[in-house]
């Protein structure tokens, strides 16, 4: 493939060298913990961009997605063994397919509204599947939480959901990669720019986006799902999240939406930062001050986003 | 034969009848002007014939079939394109990927490539027939208005469509601008593209057009040659007055 650069592949074993020695260097659990959630984060930045980044479609809904992915793979657990422990990681890409099978129906009716309104749309959708989370007793034990079982790693706890999620990461940055250099990458770029044109010139634009966001569904599902064994326990209000939405969304908007690297590199400045003004300032709420003063001065000073500001500079 | 016929085309917005009761054919082969005074319903008629606009009555035929409903990717995939008055075109992308984004793919190929070899050489070789090679790898927003105008049409000929809908090609651009896009449409006929124009440039449509369809309060005034309808009392009054 003659789009594969030197450059860029270096960069990539770089990254993912480091991300890899990262849990064998730094041991103590709780340093390892905040890898986990950075990871996390990074990858339903990245799966986000995929959708949102690439059609300029802002969705506000995708941790609707989180959450049923979470509740697929505690559900699902319930009934069958998990075995030595890895049984419910293999499940994931069944989890992936599934649910972003069954997202594009929603996709295809929310589709049919653009801009400001797509984004209420999908926020709607969020509160709609929560809604569904506290009522569906019988499937999700209402506002109970359903207990995943819990493997016996025994040293190490943190290290298989680490690398689990940055295996979500890779795999969420490989398809984003693939889809800019292909035809449905272009396509995405143009209806983004003025999709009445776009269609105008016989780009079958729905498809386009519909493609797009099953790749982002599914990829936050199974973030969803590992994050769900990760805790043992879902309740409707964490599983489904509007702020755990809204942090992923401004991570993208930090790093530089429409980018490869960007959202990655926004969690990893904000993920760490979030952490440190929680416990220093988490007693006193001041984290939230502190957190949007973060936003307040990269806007005025990145306001593109990381990657597209120096790339510019 | 007729290759785009519109019949009874009717399209109100509120209380305003923009056009009303409109038919007129292109014939397969020619180069057919739209022209009337402003307002007189020429773009809105162009947004119902591709599709962007639903109308309230009447009926298209393209190639002799009849559009149940016209919608613009099916069109242009059926080979039925058009440029808008504002020259769209998409001003983050390269020339190039401007010209290969509006190759019409089949629904496998959108894992392949985004610009192939093959999609390069054939986007070169028709920037180099619209004098735009210089500029291939630059982002198309950095162009200027006229070579913007240009490049949404040669974006359009990607598609190897048989009727193209220019919408005032030659609005706001230069002199030597004009020329070059009546080169460019002369040369796309003589190769065997249908043409219909909406243009304001009566010296142009005199030389270049024929048929000459004439429409004023959205509706169809006349319908022939450019000599005949140039003299005909009723064009003469609807430009002139009353």
């Amino acid at each position: 493939m003659s789009r594969l650069r030197p450059l860029g592949l270096g960069r990539a074993a770089a990254v993912f060298g480091a991300a890899i020695a990262f849990p064998f260097l730094v041991t103590p659990d709780w340093l390892v913990n905040i890898g986990v959630f950075t990871l996390m984060y990074a990858g339903l930045a990245t799966a986000w961009n995929l959708f949102s980044g690439f059609t300029g479609y802002i969705s506000l809904g995708q941790a609707a997605f989180f959450g049923i992915g979470a509740y697929a793979l505690a559900i699902t657990f319930e009934h069958v063994s998990i075995g030595g422990g890895y049984r419910p990681f293999y499940s994931l890409p069944l989890i992936g397919l599934a649910v972003a099978l069954a997202s594009l129906p929603v996709a295809w009716v929310a589709l049919r509204t653009r801009a400001m309104t797509f984004a209420i749309v999908t926020l709607m959708f969020l509160f709609i599947v929560q809604q569904l989370a506290f009522n569906l007793r019988s499937v999700t034990h209402g506002s109970q939480g359903v207990a995943v079982p819990q493997p016996s790693f025994t040293s190490n706890f943190d290290r298989p959901y680490y690398f689990a999620m940055l295996g979500l990461l890779a795999l969420g940055l490989l398809a984003t990669w693939y889809v800019r250099g292909s035809k449905l990458g272009l396509e995405l770029l143009a209806l983004r720019e003025d999709e009445e044109k776009a269609r105008g010139l016989g780009i079958r634009v729905t498809r386009a986006k519909l493609i797009a966001w099953g790749l982002s569904v599914g990829l936050t599902a199974m973030i969803g799902a590992v994050w769900g064994y990760y805790l043992f326990f879902i309740y409707p209000e964490s599983a489904v999240d509007p702020l755990l939405m809204i942090g992923a969304v401004l991570m993208a908007f930090l790093g530089g939406k429409g980018t490869l690297w960007g959202p990655m590199i926004g969690a990893l400045v904000l993920v760490p930062a979030q952490q440190w003004a929680l416990t220093d300032f988490g007693a006193t709420r001041l984290y939230l001050i502190a957190y949007s003063l973060v936003f307040v001065v990269v806007l005025l000073l990145l306001p593109q986003g990381i990657v597209p500001s120096l790339r510019r500079s | 034969m007729s290759l785009l016929e519109a019949r009874g085309l009717t399209k109100r917005f509120g209380g305003v009848a923009a056009v009303s009761d409109c038919s007129f054919a292109v014939p397969e082969g020619t180069i057919t002007a739209l022209v009337g005074p402003n307002g007189s319903g020429k773009t809105t008629v162009f947004n119902l014939l591709t599709g962007y606009l639903r109308a309230d009555a009447g009926t298209v035929a393209f190639g002799g079939r009849p559009l149940r409903r016209p919608e613009p990717t099916r069109l242009a995939r059926a080979g039925l394109t058009r440029t808008f008055q504002q020259a769209r075109i998409f001003p983050e992308l390269t020339l190039v990927e401007n010209l290969v984004v509006a190759i019409q793919q089949p629904w496998h190929a959108i894992a392949r490539r985004a610009v192939s070899r093959r999609d390069e050489a054939r986007a070169l070789a028709l920037l180099e027939e619209f004098g735009l090679v210089a500029h291939a790898e630059a982002r198309a927003g950095t162009l200027s208005y006229g070579q913007k105008k240009l490049l949404e049409f040669a974006a359009v000929l990607m598609g190897e469509p048989r009727l193209v809908l220019l919408d005032e090609p030659t609005a706001g651009v230069n002199p030597v601008m004009v020329e070059a896009m009546e080169r460019h449409v002369r040369e796309l006929h003589a190769r065997g593209l249908s043409f219909l124009l909406v243009e304001h440039n009566m010296n142009l449509v005199m030389r270049l057009c024929d048929p000459v369809v004439v429409l004023d309060h959205g509706t169809k005034l006349a319908e022939g040659p450019p000599a005949d309808v140039q003299s005909d009392p009723r064009v003469l009054d609807a430009y002139l007055g009353g």
